[in-house]
C-alpha cells in the first residue's frame, strides 16, 4: 500500500524537476501578490504588521490554487490518467500520494519563501515563526481539499477558474485559523489554540478529501 | 495459463441522450480475440471503456470469470491492460523511465533488463535515453505497447492500437497478437485496417447500426 | 402499490402534478397570515422601533437557505449511494431556491443592519457564514452548468455538496471564533429582551410558508427536468402531444 503511494510520489517529483519553470511560477506569483499589498494600502510598518498575516495566507492560498488546476489536468491529456486509475492499487490512494506531492512541490518552498516576505511585512521573529507552523499544518489542506475541486474540474472549459470558485469557500477554516495564529501570537494571546483547531481541520481533510477525490475522479473520467 | 472468460449481458451505453447500443451480448475465451467494428461514433470507444471498467454502464452487466468486474475490482485490473488513444506515455520522461514508473504504479517490482530488451524488440534501441517528447507519433506509441507487453495481462483491451504505426511495426504488432494468444491470452481491439490474423480465433462484433464493409482477414 | 412506484419519474411525475397546486396554495395563505401578524399583530418593539419587522423575513429566509443546503446533500447523498436518477434532480431543483434564499437573508440582513448597527454591512458571524453559503451555492450551479454530461454533472455536483455539508459547520465554527476574537463582544441579534410569543409565532407561520413555497417550486423544477432527461420515452412523448 505505502508502496504505491511511494510510486506515485516519486514519479510526480521526477515530472516536476524535468519542470521547473512551472514550480518557479507559482513562487513568483506568491511573492508577488504580497508584494503588491504594500503598495496598495501604504509603507506604514505597523499597518503592514497588522494585515501581513492574513495578505501572506491568502497569498498563499491563491498561489497553492494556480498550480492545482494542473493536477490531474496533465496526466488527464496524455493518457496516464486513465492507467493509474485502472491500476489494481485503490484511487484513495493514487489521490494521496498526488496531493502529497503536489504539497512537496508547491507547499514546502512557499514555508521558504514566507519568512522573507514576512520581514517585508515587519512581522516580529516570533510571529514568522508561528507563521511557519501554520502554513507547515495549512499547505497540505490547501493540497487535499484542492485535489477535490481539480477531480471534479477535471477537463472543463474555464476549468481553472471554476475550481476556484469551487473551493475557495472550503479553505476558509484554514484561513481563519492559520492567519489567527500569527494575529494571536502578535496580540499576545498565544497561538496554541489556533494551531490545534489547524490541526484538527488538516486531520478531517486527510480522512475525508482523498475518498471524495477519487470518487469524483472517477466521475469526471468516465 | 488457466481459463478465463470475459462475458457481456445485455449491455447498454448511452452518450448524452443517444442510446449507443443495447442488448448487447458475447463472450470471450482464452485464447480468442473480439475484433469490435462499426462506424465512427458508433461507441466502439465508449464500450471498450465500458469492458475497462472506467465507465459505467446504462444498463446490463460486464463478468470476469463469471462475477461483476465492479466487485472484483483488483483481481480485474491486475488482469486486464488497456491502450486508449492517449499513450498514457510521458513527454518528459525516456522510454525506461516511463516503463520503470508504469510498473511501479501497476503495484509491480520493475525489472529493468526485461524492460530495456522489451524496447529494443519494438525497435527502440536508439531512443533509449530520449525524452519521449523527441521521439515520433509512431516511436512513441512503440512505448505505449512495451508497457502493454511488460505488464503481462491476460486481458488487453486495446483501442485502435495501430494509428500510427509504420508497416514493420503493424507486422510487429500482428505477431505479438498472435504469440499473446498462442500463449492463452485474450484480447479484444477495435481497428479501421486490415490485419493479417491467420490461424486465429477470431469474433466479430458490430457496434451500431451502419453497415461497414468487411475488413480483409487472411 | 409501494414507495417505490414513485421513485419511478413517470409516476413522479404525475405525483408531482398533483401535489403542487396544495403546496402554493399552501404557501399563498400561510404567507398572508404570516404576514397579518408580523405586521399588524406583533408589538412595535421599543429599542428598534418598526424596522425590526425585516426579521419576520430574514429569519426564515436564514433558517431555509440552511435546511435547504442539508436536504440537497442529503439527495446527493442517496442519488451517489443507491443511484437514483429521481434524487439527483431533486438536489437540482432545489438549488436555486436555496440560493435565493440565501441571497435575501443577507439582503434583509444589511437591511436591517442599517438601522441597527449604522451599516449596511458588518462582518458578523451569521452574515458572514450566510455569505459564504451563497458562494458554495453558486459553486455548485456553476460546476452543473460546467458540465454537459448529465450524469457526470448529477455526480460531481453531489459529491461538492456533500464536502460543502461536511465543511459548512466547521466554516460556521471558524467564522464565530474569527468574530469574537477580533470584535470582543457578537452582536447577538436574538437577544432582543424575550421575545413575545407573537413574534415567534409570526416568524414560524413565515418559515412554514416558505418550506411549502420551497417545495411547491422544486416540484414544478422537478417536472421540468424530468420532462427534458425523459424525452425519449413514450410516455414523455405521449404528454407532449396531448399538450399541443
Amino acid at each position: 500500500m505505502h508502496r504505491f503511494v511511494l510510486a506515485v510520489l516519486r514519479r510526480d517529483l521526477t515530472l516536476a524537476t524535468r519542470r521547473r519553470g512551472d514550480w518557479l511560477i507559482a513562487q513568483f506569483f506568491f511573492v508577488m501578490v504580497a508584494s503588491l499589498f504594500p503598495l496598495g494600502v501604504g509603507p506604514e510598518p505597523a499597518m503592514l504588521a497588522r494585515i501581513g498575516p492574513g495578505v501572506l495566507w491568502v497569498a498563499a492560498t491563491l498561489a497553492s490554487l494556480l498550480s492545482l488546476s494542473r493536477l490531474f489536468a496533465d496526466d488527464h491529456r496524455d493518457g496516464s490518467l486513465e492507467h493509474m486509475v485502472l491500476s489494481p492499487e485503490p484511487t484513495v490512494l493514487l489521490v494521496l500520494g498526488k496531493s502529497l506531492a503536489h504539497w512537496l512541490i508547491y507547499g514546502i518552498p512557499l514555508l521558504l519563501v514566507a519568512p522573507v516576505l514576512g520581514i517585508q511585512f515587519n512581522l516580529s521573529w516570533e510571529a514568522i515563526w508561528v507563521l511557519e507552523l501554520s502554513l507547515l499544518l495549512g499547505t497540505p489542506i490547501l493540497s487535499l481539499l484542492g485535489g477535490v475541486g481539480a477531480a471534479l474540474t477535471l477537463g472543463l472549459r474555464g476549468g481553472g477558474v471554476l475550481l476556484t470558485l469551487l473551493i475557495l469557500p472550503l479553505y476558509v477554516p484554514a484561513l481563519i485559523f492559520g492567519a489567527g495564529a500569527v494575529d494571536g501570537v502578535m496580540a499576545g494571546t498565544g497561538a496554541e489554540a489556533h494551531l490545534s483547531l489547524l490541526g484538527a481541520f488538516f486531520v478531517l481533510s486527510l480522512m475525508i478529501a482523498p475518498w471524495i477525490a477519487s470518487a469524483a475522479l472517477r466521475v469526471s473520467l468516465e | 495459463m488457466s481459463d478465463f472468460l470475459l462475458s457481456v449481458h445485455d449491455l447498454a451505453c448511452a452518450r448524452g441522450d443517444r442510446l449507443l447500443f443495447k442488448g448487447m451480448n458475447f463472450s470471450l475465451k482464452t485464447g480468442e480475440l473480439l475484433l469490435v467494428q462499426g462506424g465512427n461514433g458508433q461507441g466502439k470507444t465508449s464500450l471498450l471503456r465500458l469492458l475497462t471498467g472506467l465507465a459505467r454502464p446504462e444498463a446490463g452487466e460486464v463478468r470476469w470469470c463469471g462475477a461483476l468486474i465492479g466487485r472484483q475490482r483488483e483481481t480485474f485490473h491486475a488482469a486486464m491492460v488497456y491502450l486508449g488513444h492517449a499513450n498514457g506515455v510521458k513527454d518528459d520522461l525516456n522510454p525506461v523511465e516511463n516503463l520503470r514508473f508504469a510498473e511501479g504504479l501497476q503495484g509491480r517490482t520493475f525489472d529493468a533488463p526485461r524492460a530495456v530488451a522489451t524496447l529494443e524488440r519494438l525497435g527502440l534501441s536508439r531512443c533509449l535515453d530520449l525524452p519521449c517528447r523527441v521521439l515520433s507519433f509512431g516511436q512513441r506509441r512503440r512505448v505505449a505497447l512495451a508497457s502493454l507487453l511488460l505488464a503481462g495481462a491476460v486481458l488487453w483491451i486495446l483501442d485502435e492500437p495501430l494509428t500510427g504505426l509504420d508497416v514493420h511495426a503493424v507486422t510487429l504488432m500482428e505477431g505479438l497478437i498472435r504469440d499473446h494468444l498462442t500463449a492463452g491470452g485474450m484480447v479484444v481491439a477495435t481497428t479501421h485496417q486490415a490485419l493479417n490474423l491467420e490461424g486465429v480465433n477470431v469474433q466479430r462484433l458490430l457496434v451500431g447500426n451502419v453497415a461497414i464493409p468487411e475488413l480483409a482477414v487472411n | 402499490m409501494n414507495l417505490y412506484t414513485y421513485a419511478s419519474p413517470a409516476n413522479f411525475y404525475r405525483l408531482a402534478g398533483k401535489l403542487i397546486p396544495w403546496f402554493a396554495w399552501g404557501a399563498g395563505i400561510l404567507t398572508v397570515w404570516g404576514l397579518y401578524i408580523s405586521f399588524f399583530m406583533a408589538p412595535t418593539d421599543f429599542q428598534q422601533g418598526e424596522a425590526y419587522r425585516i426579521i419576520f423575513i430574514h429569519v426564515p429566509a436564514a433558517w431555509m437557505s440552511m435546511f435547504i443546503y442539508m436536504v440537497m446533500a442529503f439527495w446527493g447523498a442517496i442519488g451517489l449511494a443507491f443511484n437514483t436518477r429521481l434524487s439527483f434532480m431533486m438536489a437540482r431543483a432545489l438549488a436555486p431556491t436555496g440560493a435565493m434564499f440565501t441571497f435575501v437573508a443577507l439582503w434583509t440582513g444589511a437591511l436591517w443592519g442599517k438601522p441597527m448597527w449604522g451599516a449596511w454591512w458588518v462582518w458578523d458571524a451569521r452574515l458572514t457564514s450566510e455569505l459564504i453559503l451563497l458562494f458554495l451555492y453558486i459553486g455548485i450551479i456553476a460546476l452543473w452548468a460546467a458540465i454537459d454530461d448529465i450524469r457526470r454533472g448529477d455526480r460531481a455536483g453531489s459529491l461538492l455538496t456533500l464536502i460543502g455539508a461536511i465543511n459548512v459547520p466547521i466554516i460556521y465554527f471558524s467564522v464565530k471564533w474569527w468574530n469574537t476574537l477580533h470584535q470582543g463582544s457578537t452582536i447577538n441579534l436574538m437577544k432582543a429582551p424575550s421575545m413575545a410569543k407573537i413574534m415567534l409565532l409570526g416568524m414560524l407561520v413565515l418559515a412554514i410558508a416558505a418550506w411549502f413555497y420551497t417545495i411547491a417550486v422544486a416540484l414544478v423544477r422537478v417536472r421540468r427536468v424530468i420532462l427534458e432527461r425523459e424525452r425519449q420515452t413514450e410516455w414523455v412523448k405521449a404528454i407532449l402531444e396531448k399538450e399541443n
